[in-house]
């Protein structure tokens, strides 16, 4: 009976009830929910399909297979450890809608067929943005706005692709779709935006870190995942993706080195981290695919690990700018501690998650021949050491002493981060575990001499990098500023475009008015000299000259009439006229006598 | 103040680092890598890479910032 209930109803409803119970219980619902849908997920296990039929449309619900299994299990993970972490949090609307955010991402992840997909892809994405307006800034508010737009239209192109695909296929079922046919192109965009593919990114960096400081852990894990996933389901193997996913890996490391805000630069970390993932779904293989799921749930864990330490650091320090920050280890060791697990676990250090994980896309790249893909790839390893690995620790505990001194982070989020780090060192210690949940059969072993020796030279000379350009002063200061990224397509060219719009608009109609006005003035002058006192159709005609105009006039009409068949006798009726004229004239002069 | 405040110690980390990178280039002559493109066999490949990529990337960062970077409340002072 239990069996046959979808998962995430727990998370979801859990989530609704949240407000209506006393405050205390509240976190210890939000914790107990996450492990009640867990224990669930592990006793229903793969095989499962919940169907029913809604509108005559025979849908599925629920389908459990490894690769929605895998997600579902570490999405309950993170749905738990973000319950510990925002322990404190009791009020407002953050708690209730992360649940039933993570409830919907869940559900969307079980689903079977595009409309149910649809469906739970369009709850997450209202629940997050009430996440993101639950932040404390005055920007919460616009960035949520932009965010929910982009999330909506994400929606729009996934509904009107799965139109298109079932009228293509007869089918909702979601499974391999393919990016040949119109419909499967609109799905492929959808689940891009999701995934923050180049220039449909800017979303993630705008919005994210506007949340509260235990807002952005909850968002980092799960809409992007859900995007990953999503891709993993209906376009393995289709090659564009190799070109997009490198592109995502490397072109937001630039922009992560030179920005000010710590949970943005993990912003722009968490774009290149799907970047792999991406050229991972691309590349096809066994090992590229099960490499992005690994490596979405190794990513899941250590960012969310990163963005807790910063929002430790929010919370305790009260900014997360590296312009304001520094020595801060002094202060919450602890939190350093943690935060540099995570750094180790993203940057790929031997005995972390990272090296076991995106290893397997690389090497699969490398096998497919993607030599220049492969590249890039090592550059952004390369580069998410350099901005994620030490930049974030570095600055905001170590470097240049702020001077400021805070309390340690409260007990729970040490907590939280301690689970996510006991994971990520877990995952890099006992690779196996974590590769018997992947959806296809893993044949790989990360710990050979040469992948560790290999890709220790590359972190300690990145660092070595770090080092030389800080102590050589090459390394470009920290400052507060705003970045340019393809968000000022619309915050500012958009705006720009739209206000020139509506002034040239009113310039036009104020023409036209003016024109409609001069245009009124003549007609109105000529009818006042023609109708006018002195106008010429408006002077008083005697009586005579009348009865003349009448009788030419009459005469005219008759010549005109006898003209066509004359019959002489007739021609007396001419005189008509001029004795009606001489009449007239007649009155004229009795009436010229009388005055 | 703490042992990371004297600079001294910070210098000793970054001559412990080099020489950490020293020896495993050295590591290179004794352990077989086995290539995975081909190229990536050549001594000290990844640890040159490794120097060079953060090298540009610091580089082009810093003319990116030319390009891209504005006020903080460059989206609000409208």
């Amino acid at each position: 009976m239990i069996a046959e209930l979808p998962t995430a109803l727990v998370l979801i409803a859990s989530g609704l009830a949240l407000p209506l119970t006393p405050r205390r219980v509240r976190p210890l619902l939000a914790a107990v929910a996450p492990l009640l849908a867990f224990a669930h997920l592990l006793w229903i296990g793969p095989g499962v399909r919940i169907e029913a039929q809604v509108f005559g449309f025979p849908l599925t619900l629920v389908r459990t297979d490894a690769l929605s299994l895998a997600f579902g299990y570490v999405f309950t993970i993170a749905a738990f450890i973000n319950a510990v972490f925002s322990w404190r949090v009791r009020q407002g609307v953050e708690p209730p809608a992360a649940l039933v955010y993570a409830g919907a991402a869940l559900a969307a992840i079980f689903a079977g067929d595009l409309l149910t997909l649809f469906v739970f892809w369009e709850i997450s994405a209202l629940a997050s943005a009430l996440v993101i307006w639950s932040g404390p800034g005055r920007g919460a508010y616009g960035a949520g706005m932009r965010y929910l737009a982009v999330q909506l239209g994400s929606g729009m192109l996934l509904a009107a692709g799965a139109a298109l695909h079932y009228a293509d296929t007869g089918s909702l079922a979601f499974g391999e779709i393919g990016a040949a046919s119109p419909g499967g192109l609109l799905l492929l965009l959808a689940f891009g935006a999701k995934c923050a593919f180049p220039l449909l990114h800017n979303w993630l960096q705008d919005a994210y870190p506007e949340a509260s400081a235990t807002g952005t852990v909850v968002l980092s894990a799960f809409t992007t995942k859900l995007g990953i996933y999503a891709l993993a389901r209906g376009f393995p193997g289709t090659e564009a993706l190799i070109w997009v996913g490198a592109t995502m890996a490397a072109f937001p490391i630039f922009y992560a080195v030179i920005e000010n805000d710590l949970r943005r630069v993990l912003a722009y970390s968490l774009n290149n981290q799907l970047g792999f993932m991406v050229v991972g779904i691309g590349l096809g293989t066994d090992l590229g695919l099960n490499g992005a799921v690994a490596h979405a749930i190794a990513d899941i864990l250590f960012k969310g690990l990163l963005f807790m330490s910063m929002g430790a650091v929010l919370l305790r320090a009260g900014s997360v700018k590296a312009s304001e920050l520094g020595g801060l280890y002094k202060s919450m060791p602890w939190t350093t501690g943690m935060c540099m697990i995570g750094a180790a676990s993203i940057s790929a250090f031997p005995l972390f998650s990272g090296f076991v994980t995106k290893s397997m896309i690389m090497t699969s790249a490398a096998q497919e021949g993607h030599f220049v893909v492969w590249m890039v790839l090592l550059f952004a390893s390369a580069g998410v050491f350099h901005h994620a690995g030490i930049k974030i620790p570095f600055f905001a505990f170590f470097g240049h002493d702020s001077g400021i001194r805070c309390r340690e982070a409260p007990p729970h989020m040490l907590l939280a981060m301690g689970l996510a780090a006991v994971l990520c060192v877990g995952i890099g210690l006992w690779p196996a575990a974590l590769y018997s949940i992947l959806p296809r059969p893993v044949d790989y072993a990360p710990y050979t001499s040469s992948h560790v020796l290999a890709q220790l030279q590359l972190l300690v000379f990145s660092a070595l990098a770090f080092a030389w350009l800080m102590r050589s002063g090459i390394y470009p200061p920290e400052l507060r500023s705003t970045n340019l990224d393809s968000d000022w397509l619309y915050r500012r060219l958009g705006v720009r475009l739209v206000d020139a719009l509506g002034r040239a608009q009113q310039t036009l109609a104020a023409r036209f008015a003016a024109t409609a006005v001069a245009f009124g003035a003549a007609a109105a002058d000529a009818t006042r000299r023609l109708h006018g006192i002195d106008g010429v159709l408006a002077r008083t005609w005697s009586t005579g000259a009348m009865a003349l105009w009448v009788a030419i006039v009459l005469a005219a009409y008759l010549l005109v009439y006898f003209a066509e068949d004359t019959e002489p006798e007739f021609l007396f009726l001419l005189v008509l006229p001029f004795a009606i004229a001489g009449l007239g004239l007649w009155a004229d002069r009795r009436e010229d006598a009388k005055r | 103040m703490s042992w990371l405040d004297r600079p001294r110690n910070v210098t000793r980390i970054y001559r412990a680092l080099w020489l950490l990178g020293a020896l495993l280039v050295l590591a290179d002559v004794v352990v077989h890598r086995h290539a995975e493109v081909g190229f990536d066999g050549w001594f000290a490949f990844y640890a040159g890479y490794g120097l060079v990529a953060c090298v540009a990337l610091v580089l082009a960062a810093k003319l990116l910032r030319r390009a891209v970077m504005r006020s903080e409340d460059y989206y609000h002072d409208r």
